[in-house]
């Protein structure tokens, strides 16, 4: 039997995602991804002033905040040859460590958790052998049986009260739920544990920013002044006390990265074993790279390497070049856009277009014309081909690399699960490397916090340099990239400058990659090909798509495109 | 059915005393500018409430006045959602996709037609098919949810104002809830993000008063927007004194002189940021070196670039108060003049509506 199943909102994501599942007999044939909503943010950042453009970009996102706007300071630094002081690197270093360690453990906890967890079947659990349980798993301070019979009677007169809010219609007591009752009130506990752990950690960036989300950067190194005044009002939230603040939320983000979150990954893991096995994906994987020791110049610093992994070969890494004209390109096939040279074409950012071309079905709708476009998000190809970014592409790549403590991570799990290296090309594998990178990167937090109190002790506080500030200085025509490595994957902005104004500006982002719809070779994209093959227990209660597609950590706000400048918008809808 | 219990039945069963709900009631009162003796009061409107539906839609946004949320320490997210309000509908948190989460949007409309709160994170795209959820464009969901709901409070400046969607040129045809919705009573919290502190201070204040707070003039509630950044902010005295930053990272700045040169909107932004500050009260952004950004202002995209000064910039509406401050500069007291009569009105306003 051929039906269609849809899926829209999926929810515990950032922006608005529908999957469409061809099905048959069970089985999904064809998965269709669709981001169903634009803005126009590169459209809205033409002419503006290249230094004031982080400010908009950064709102490209709120959940991976900071990140586009890291990306659009490099845009631009990159394009002018700007160097930024050693200080702001290990700042923004700090700031971009943080977010990974912050949005992760968010991911696990909040968004994705509730794929494995049974909110109501942790209320069967025995305190007590969840107190055993936790203590046999990990060092957290919090385990005793008191604490999770505190936790299991604000949730039962939760329940009993009739209102569940936000968790109302899951797909509670489904079969595919297989915790036992005790593991499933320990992650509920580590739920709201998490909840409060997330809002001291984001003050990291408060102190650096001013705020989060959305703390502030600037082109050519970063704004927070050091301000060693003490004993007296400070100057800025830089001083002391900010800089010992900082010092201890490194060590609570530590803390429960060790103690609770690695813990729990590895543990809920183990009781489904079955979803190392599917949601694969496209088996190719890419990294830009990043986290600079010597700077934004010299990607041989960089802690995550840059590449490509074609189909699984991991003794193999092909080299990636962001301005080459041939190497990445968008596509708009089966997208809601036009190109001048046709829907077939393909265009490197640096010449990016993107007029809106809507021939979708006219809301409100049921289902989309997969056969033709049907999605806001581009279809970006390296070579002409899909790539996974991400999470696991940047841990397959750290290993491939020959880096000790990712292998030593990754062999450890494994082992630890009684599972081959093949298990990782798979959902639950996804779900695992982005906790293991979570793993990595808090280790490096200490150092690069060291390492700034080092200068600064030294006596260098420049966070700042000034020199190519004033666009009397910059050269009549220019372009750049920033790249970067965002919690989702590989992230580059371009940016094309001219007579001190944005001229051009695109962002390919990760889950653009991840989430786009088919080219027009009709290759799927990451999300697609992970679903294609999944078995739906029950086709009303789809918990396999969210399950697969959470494990990519969707960000779709990010993905969608909008027209530039010479971007002519083809349908004039009436508004009723 | 279930039984449906009271707020105190919950309270108790939870484990929360008398003791420290009353000290929330009062936490609020005292944020809100409302008179202390009104804790008891709040304490006993809620203590016999079925806690209220909150349906939250998201447009064309990006999710950071969510994660502002979740940044609230008080109340908290945790308390929020388990104690004072039903979270029915909200993309980000809930656990239901897909048809099951729409079935319990139309649940919680249809069960408490009336009485429940519609949040509106994002701005409405005109161009119905920029933006759907459910194969429904905004702007039906939006006009659907509303039908039946009590009041309107727009989380963040997109929703409030258009926001950065309907930043020039305005591609998608984005325009703010209120120039769509214009029977019921809105609130408009604005931010990019909004201060999480204003977020769930509006919704406690709904909660336990049954009222919506006093507004400005362009919808804000006076408690956190009433004042005047620049007025409030711990370097106006610099600024009094003509001592400023000109670059980030110059002794000016390190000094934590006034920010006025590198672009500040503070002068023409009016939120709680200077006095309440941001993340458990670390900082907020002028702390942190970087000028406001003004961003709790309509159109504040448009209004002068990031880093002009407010007397250079283009500002609009706000002309006159640009021109002070260039006269007033070397005083330092034009934009602050304007300010207090500002803030003289919106208490003569105040005063009359008591």
């Amino acid at each position: 039997m051929s039906a269609r199943v849809v899926v829209d909102p999926i929810t515990r994501i950032e922006g608005h995602l529908r999957i469409e599942a061809q099905m048959n007999g069970g089985i999904i044939e064809q998965a269709y991804s669709s981001g169903t909503s634009v803005r126009g943010l590169e459209t809205i950042v033409q002419g503006r002033d290249p230094r004031e453009v982080w400010a908009f970009v950064q709102r490209i996102c709120g959940v991976c905040t900071l990140v586009h706007g890291i990306a659009g300071v490099r845009a631009v630094e990159d394009a002018l040859d700007y160097k930024i002081p050693p200080n702001a690197e290990l700042i923004r270093n700090l700031m971009i460590g943080s977010q990974y360690v912050h949005d992760h453990v968010m991911h696990f906890y909040h968004l994705h958790a509730l794929d494995w967890v049974d909110l109501l079947g942790s209320l069967q659990a025995d305190p007590k052998k969840t107190s055993e349980l936790a203590q046999s798993i990990g060092t957290y301070a919090k385990t005793s049986p008191g604490y999770f019979a505190d936790v299991q009677k604000r949730l039962k007169g939760f329940v009993e009260a009739g209102q569940l809010g936000i968790f109302a219609n899951g797909y509670w007591g489904h079969p595919a739920y297989k915790l036992p009752p005790e593991a499933n009130l320990m992650a509920v506990a580590h739920y709201l544990d998490a909840l409060a752990w997330q809002r001291n950690v984001a003050e990291l960036h408060a102190i650096f920013g001013g705020k989060n989300p959305h703390p502030n950067l600037c082109v050519g190194g970063m704004p927070c002044a050091i301000s060693l005044e003490s004993g007296k009002q400070a100057g800025t939230a830089l001083d002391v006390v900010g800089l010992e603040r900082v010092r201890n939320i490194i060590e609570q983000m530590h803390d429960f990265v060790h103690q609770v979150y690695v813990p729990d990954t590895i543990a809920i893991a183990s009781f489904y074993k079955d979803w190392f096995q599917k949601g694969e994906g496209v088996g190719n994987f890419m990294t830009y790279g990043d986290f600079p020791a010597k700077g934004y110049g010299d990607p041989e610093s960089y802690l995550i390497p840059t590449g490509v992994i074609l189909n699984r070969d991991l003794s193999h890494i092909e080299p990636v070049d962001l301005d080459a004209e041939a190497e990445i390109q968008e596509f708009v096939a089966h997208a809601w856009y036009d190109y001048k040279a046709g829907k077939d074409a393909g265009l490197h950012p640096y010449q990016g277009e993107t007029t809106f071309a809507y021939t979708g079905p006219e809301p409100p709708y049921q289902q989309l014309d997969v056969e033709n476009q049907y999605s806001w998000l581009k279809t970006p190809r390296w070579k002409g081909k899909p790539m996974e970014v991400g999470p696991l592409a940047r841990m397959l790549m750290l290993y491939a690399n020959g880096n000790e403590q990712a292998k030593t991570l990754v062999d450890s799990t494994l082992q630890q699960l009684d599972l081959p290296i093949e298990a990782l090309y798979s959902t639950m594998g996804r779900t695992a490397a982005r906790t293991l990178e979570t793993a990595l990167i808090v280790d490096e937090l200490q150092g690069w916090y060291d390492n700034l109190v080092a200068n600064i002790k030294s006596g260098d506080v420049k966070t700042f340099n000034e020199t190519l500030w004033d666009p009397e200085t910059w050269p009549k025509k220019a372009q750049g990239v920033g790249r970067m490595e965002a919690p989702r994957g590989a992230l580059g902005h371009w940016i094309v400058i001219e007579d001190g104004k944005v001229a051009n500006y695109q962002a390919v982002v990760p889950s653009t990659w991840n989430a786009g719809p088919r080219d027009a070779q009709e290759q799927e994209g990451p999300y697609e090909a992970a679903l294609a093959g999944h078995a739906l227990h029950d086709p009303q209660q789809p918990i396999e798509i969210l399950r697969t597609v959470h494990s990519f950590d969707p960000c779709i706000a990010c993905a969608v495109h909008i027209s530039d400048p010479d971007g002519e918008e083809v349908l004039n809808v009436q508004v009723q | 059915m279930p039984h449906e219990p009271t707020f105190g039945g919950l309270l108790q069963s939870q484990g929360i005393s008398r003791r420290a709900f009353l000290k929330f009631c009062s936490t609020t009162a005292s944020l809100m500018a409302l008179p202390a003796g009104i804790a008891p009061a709040m304490a006993e409107a809620l203590a016999s409430a079925r806690r209220p539906s909150v349906i939250w839609l998201s447009f064309q946004e990006c999710t950071g006045c969510t994660e502002a949320l979740t940044r609230s320490s008080a109340p908290s997210i945790e308390a929020l959602m388990f104690n004072f309000i039903s979270l029915d509908y909200h993309h980000t948190l809930q656990a239901a996709s897909g048809d099951a989460a729409e079935h319990a949007r139309e649940q919680a409309q249809h069960e408490n037609a009336g009485k429940y709160l519609v949040l509106v994170d994002g701005s409405v795209p005109l161009d119905e098919h920029c933006s759907t959820v459910a194969g429904i464009s905004n702007l039906a969901m939006l006009k659907e949810a509303c039908a039946n709901a009590a009041a309107v409070i727009n989380i963040g400046t997109c929703s409030a104002y258009g926001g950065i969607p309907m930043a020039k040129p305005n591609p998608t045809r984005a325009v703010a809830v209120g120039d769509i919705i214009k029977d019921k009573p809105i609130v408009n919290v604005p931010g990019c993000p909004p201060m999480p502190l204003a977020i769930t201070g509006v919704i406690a204040q709904y909660l336990t008063l049954g009222r919506l707070p006093e507004l400005d003039h362009l919808g804000r509630p006076v408690a956190f927007f009433g004042e005047n950044i620049h007025d409030r902010c711990y370097r106006r005295p610099f600024y009094d004194r003509g001592e400023f930053a000109e670059t980030f990272d110059d002794e000016g700045a390190r000094k934590g002189w006034c920010l006025y040169k590198l672009g500040c909107k503070a002068p023409i932004a009016y939120n709680a940021c200077a006095h309440i500050k941001w993340n458990n009260g670390v900082s907020f952004p002028i702390q942190s070196g970087h000028g406001c950004l003004g961003c709790s202002e309509p159109r504040f995209w448009d209004i002068g670039g990031v880093y002009e000064s407010v007397a250079t910039g283009n500002f609009g509406d706000s002309a006159k108060l640009g021109a002070a401050a260039v006269a007033g500069a070397a005083a330092g007291v034009g934009a602050a003049v304007l300010a207090r009569r500002k803030k003289t009105e919106l208490a003569a306003h105040e005063h009359s509506s008591d």
